[in-house]
């Protein structure tokens, strides 16, 4: 069944759309990630303007990290505290994002500034990730399961400003926390993402957040920078396409169910070696699509902003 | 039938020159729906006279124009090992769609003169400005090939059925991706080249419904639109949430 989507001004077949927003719901689920990063560019692979994907991306993710917060809320692992903290950066983050976005976009630069991020960030947390798996599979062969301690202070124990945070069991700055949220905060509004493939490493390894909270704080923060980047893309570039944006949605909340149950009987060091593949594989299309000549070498873009009135 | 009523009805009604072209369409409307997917547009009609046809070798090109929009063409580059755009060039006008249909070649039946007269051919209809590096002409060719590839651009030479040199008739498919706006139609009658009579009409393409709607207020009230996005988002989180709670009861 084709769909007329009336902002991407396309028509785009209705159960493709429903396939992707559940495949990816299933990963989502499996590997606990907003999965922002994988839609985002299979969108920009079926057609639909970059500046549209991103933007109703961002939408999308509102839905989806808020029905996971509510899940984390009941088991009480969300640090509302640190979330707000990281909130502050994040919507500063996102505020300069999104001037970023549009100046680039007016250079004529923006695919290329998406592409990048992608590539450079997929590629670092992507590789950072398999080697982290690969010597927790070595070490529970080797010892028989018993995990790394947490490393307990580094220099981030040093810097002013502290500040309690007891879900979490910290007594840190806050300086830390507001960098973390603020380099999300630009990355959701380049990228169309949450930001949770970032943000997650960054709370465990920089910020030293137990593993059990990490997950729902950074859901609860993350709620809050897509909506305000959903806000800003729809009030700045009208480019947040509704209908897209549910089709998505509704196959993004049935696939994730599916995905946390299969998620649920596999060991977690075999979860995060599979996603740190998948990682790798996203960055590898795309810094391949960049290296290798294109078949088109010229693109059209609308002149005067994004409506035709 | 209703065809030939049509027909039949405009010859009468019509006042008198030497050749006239009179014309119908199966629709003057398109109505861009959720499930839209593309129109076909049927042209039809004949040419009346007064006087019994002079010679002369008679061709028919009928020309369906999109609204105008400026357009922004960029070419990439490798720098670095990458492909980056750099040079780029302003289209100054260009039709968002452009399908011109012939009864015959192009190059018999329209002089160059005419077409640049009247701006029939793609080459004549876009209109570029400036460029920044690199060969106009080359920006306003990739313009064509890229939109000719998305059937943006067609060009549709000999597909009029021109019979007895009076009826004639073609079928014009309208993509999916269509922009609104009023869809020029012009129809020329050519002798030998030259341009012997025009009929212009247009065809009102719009956004009914749900589609016009979200248009709408996504351009006049974008701060209630992205609120009411959200307010869809959250509901839809909480209800997959509540939904899945109660799977697990």
């Amino acid at each position: 069944m084709q769909i007329y989507l009336p902002i991407a001004e396309i028509s785009v077949n209705a159960f493709l759309l429903l396939g992707l927003g559940g495949l990816v719901g299933i990963l989502s689920g499996m590997f606990g990630v907003g999965g922002g990063f994988l839609m985002t560019p299979l969108l920009f692979f079926i057609g639909i303007p970059p500046a549209v994907a991103v933007a109703t991306e961002a939408n999308q993710i509102v839905a989806s990290s808020f029905s996971g917060v509510l899940a984390n809320v009941k088991r009480k692992t969300v640090d509302f505290r640190m979330g707000t903290v990281l909130l502050v950066g994040g919507l500063v983050g996102s505020a300069l994002g999104i001037i970023l976005f549009n100046y680039l976009r007016s250079l004529g630069q923006v695919d290329l500034l998406v592409k990048l991020s992608y590539v450079i960030f997929l590629g670092i947390v992507g590789s950072l990730m398999f080697i982290e798996s690969l010597n927790a599979i070595r070490k529970t062969r080797q010892s028989g399961g018993k995990p790394p301690a947490r490393k307990r202070h580094n220099w981030v124990h040093n810097l002013p400003f502290k500040m309690k945070f007891r879900v979490s069991g910290l007594y840190i700055s806050i300086i830390p926390p507001l960098l973390v949220g603020l380099l999300v905060g630009i990355l959701a509004a380049i990228m169309g993402v949450g930001g949770g493939f970032i943000m997650v490493p960054a709370m465990i390894y920089i910020l030293g957040m137990p593993t059990k909270v990490v997950i729902g704080t950074s859901l609860f923060q993350i709620i809050f920078v897509t909506a305000f980047t959903t806000m800003l893309h729809a009030t700045t570039n009208y480019t947040v396409d509704m209908v897209l944006a549910i089709l998505l949605i509704i196959g993004g909340v049935i696939g994730a169910q599916i995905g946390a149950r299969i998620g649920a009987r596999m060991k977690a060091e075999q979860l995060r070696i599979l996603l740190a593949m998948m990682v790798l594989a996203v960055c590898g299309k795309l810094a391949f699509d960049l290296l290798l000549q294109p078949a088109e070498l010229y693109s059209i873009a609308a002149s005067t902003g994004g409506g035709n009135h | 039938m209703l065809r030939l009523v049509a027909l039949i009805v405009c010859l009468v009604s019509l006042p008198a020159k030497a050749q006239e072209i009179v014309l119908g369409l199966n629709q003057n409307e398109v109505a861009i729906t959720a499930t839209f997917d593309g129109a076909e547009i049927l042209v039809f009609g004949a040419i009346k006279r007064d006087a019994p046809q002079i010679g002369g070798n008679l061709g028919i090109i009928i020309a369906v124009s999109g609204p105008e929009q400026q357009v922004t063409v960029r070419r990439k580059d490798r720098r670095v090992g990458i492909w980056v755009n750099t040079q780029s060039s302003q289209i100054e006008a260009a039709p968002s769609f452009y399908a011109v249909a012939t009864s015959g070649p192009l190059r018999e039946i329209l002089s160059n003169g005419e077409d640049l007269t009247h701006s029939i051919t793609l080459p004549r209809v876009i209109r570029s400005a400036e460029t920044n590096g690199g060969d106009i002409g080359e920006f306003s060719n990739a313009l064509i090939r890229i939109r000719a590839r998305e059937s943006l651009y067609q060009v549709l030479e000999e597909t009029v059925n021109f019979e007895e040199a009076t009826l004639f008739d073609t079928a014009i498919q309208l993509p999916a991706n269509l922009t609104e706006g009023d869809y020029a139609t012009r129809i020329y009658l050519t002798r030998d080249g030259q341009v012997v009579d025009i009929y212009e009409t247009s065809i009102a393409v719009h956004k009914v419904g749900l589609e016009r709607w979200l248009y709408r207020l996504a351009h006049d009230l974008p701060f209630a639109y992205g609120a009411l996005s959200l307010a869809l988002a959250i509901l839809a989180g909480w209800l997959a949430s509540a939904a899945f709670s109660g799977f697990r009861r």
